[in-house]
């Protein structure tokens, strides 16, 4: 699928659940995406080299998103606010793994992802793969990246949305750039609580 | 006193409007070891409707002024010829908005270390001048809002 069209089918897919949720009581800040035919899970490369997929972290409610680490704004804002996030919930934050995949793997190296993460919270993980896999990913997540070449170097345009799964792994929901700490936390709060 | 002051501003408004642009809460985001880009963020006034029109640090290869905007949910940035200052009310380069990229870092942007840059504005007339500044590093996890103690406030 082209990004283009991945980002279009997108669109779609919030549409279609966001118009046909209906009589659920449950309200959420981000799109209820449950039950999704797409985003259901990855295989990528940790920083010592080891292969992690979604069934890793179950029992875990796993925020993920993309970005790169040459990025000034966007992915820090994100990291911040995921750190944020996490640190609202206290003890239950403990129950979160921040997931963080890059769109840019040839500028993000093993060593660079564990250094850009760390500096946001010791637990945070940096995720990547080759560029056929991080393409297999972001189709996956109908995410849209392109490089935009600029002199000798380049930046890379992004989707800037933030995937929530629950602990049995299943994605539930997909949180926008725009929302707050508070919101994130407040969704992730309300996906425990129909667990318990 | 406020005659004076008034006063004095006329007299400097009269020798070059330039000499006005003035620079607050200059910072850029700290870099983590192998990092190689970064943002720097300020806020600029001026009496006088002026121009960024460029950068330059000696701690980057590459200097270049950035938008960066949200397109439906897409992270988009792309570098800019100019930032305007319109007269009274400045421009704020902040995160989620404009800021000056540093590229091609020649070293590590540590928390608490002071990076000079250079600004070139340029005034209605064309004339151009630079603008030292010298920019505190914040930690790489900074919030966008961080630091930024009232002041001038774009509206968005």
């Amino acid at each position: 699928m082209t990004p283009m069209r991945s980002l279009r089918a997108l669109a779609a897919a919030l549409c279609v659940t966001l118009c046909g949720c209906g009589g659920n009581a449950q309200s959420f800040n981000g799109v209820d995406v449950t039950g999704a035919d797409w985003g259901r899970g990855f295989s990528l490369q940790d920083p010592d080299g080891r292969t992690r997929t979604l069934a890793d972290f179950r029992g875990k409610y796993v925020l993920l998103f993309f970005g790169y680490t040459q990025c000034p704004d966007v992915c820090p804002t994100a990291l911040v606010r995921a750190k944020e996030a996490k640190d609202l919930l206290g003890a239950d934050g403990e129950r979160v793994q921040v997931i963080f995949v890059t769109v840019d793997p040839e500028r993000d190296t093993p060593e660079l992802m564990r250094e850009y993460t760390a500096a946001f919270d010791a637990s945070f993980l940096g995720l990547r793969a080759d560029l056929a896999g991080t393409k297999r990913v972001a189709s996956e997540f109908k995410v849209f990246y392109e490089k935009v070449p600029e002199g000798a170097s380049y930046t890379v345009n992004h989707s800037a949305l933030t995937y929530v799964f629950d602990a049995q792994g299943h994605l539930r929901l997909v949180l926008k750039h725009t929302q707050t700490a508070e919101q994130y936390a407040a969704d992730l709060r309300a996906l425990m609580k129909q667990a318990s | 006193m406020k005659r004076k002051l008034i006063g004095s501003l006329l007299a400097l408004a009269a020798t070059s409007a330039l000499a006005q642009v003035t620079v607050k809460d200059p910072w850029v985001r700290a870099t983590v070891p192998h990092q190689t880009a970064t943002g720097a963020f300020m806020q600029l006034s001026s009496p006088a409707d002026a121009k960024l029109v460029s950068a330059s640090s000696p701690v980057a290869g590459v200097t270049e002024l950035h938008e960066m905007k949200m397109e439906k949910e897409i992270m988009k940035m792309r570098p800019v010829t100019s930032i305007a200052i319109p007269a009274g009310k400045g421009a704020e380069l902040k995160p989620g908005g404009y800021h000056v990229m540093l590229m091609n870092l020649k070293q590590q942007m540590k928390e608490g270390d002071t990076v000079p840059i250079t600004l070139v504005v340029e005034g209605k007339d064309g004339k151009r001048e630079t603008v030292e500044v010298k920019a505190t590093v914040r930690p790489v996890n900074a919030p966008a809002t961080g630091g930024d103690h009232g002041g001038m406030h774009m509206k968005h």
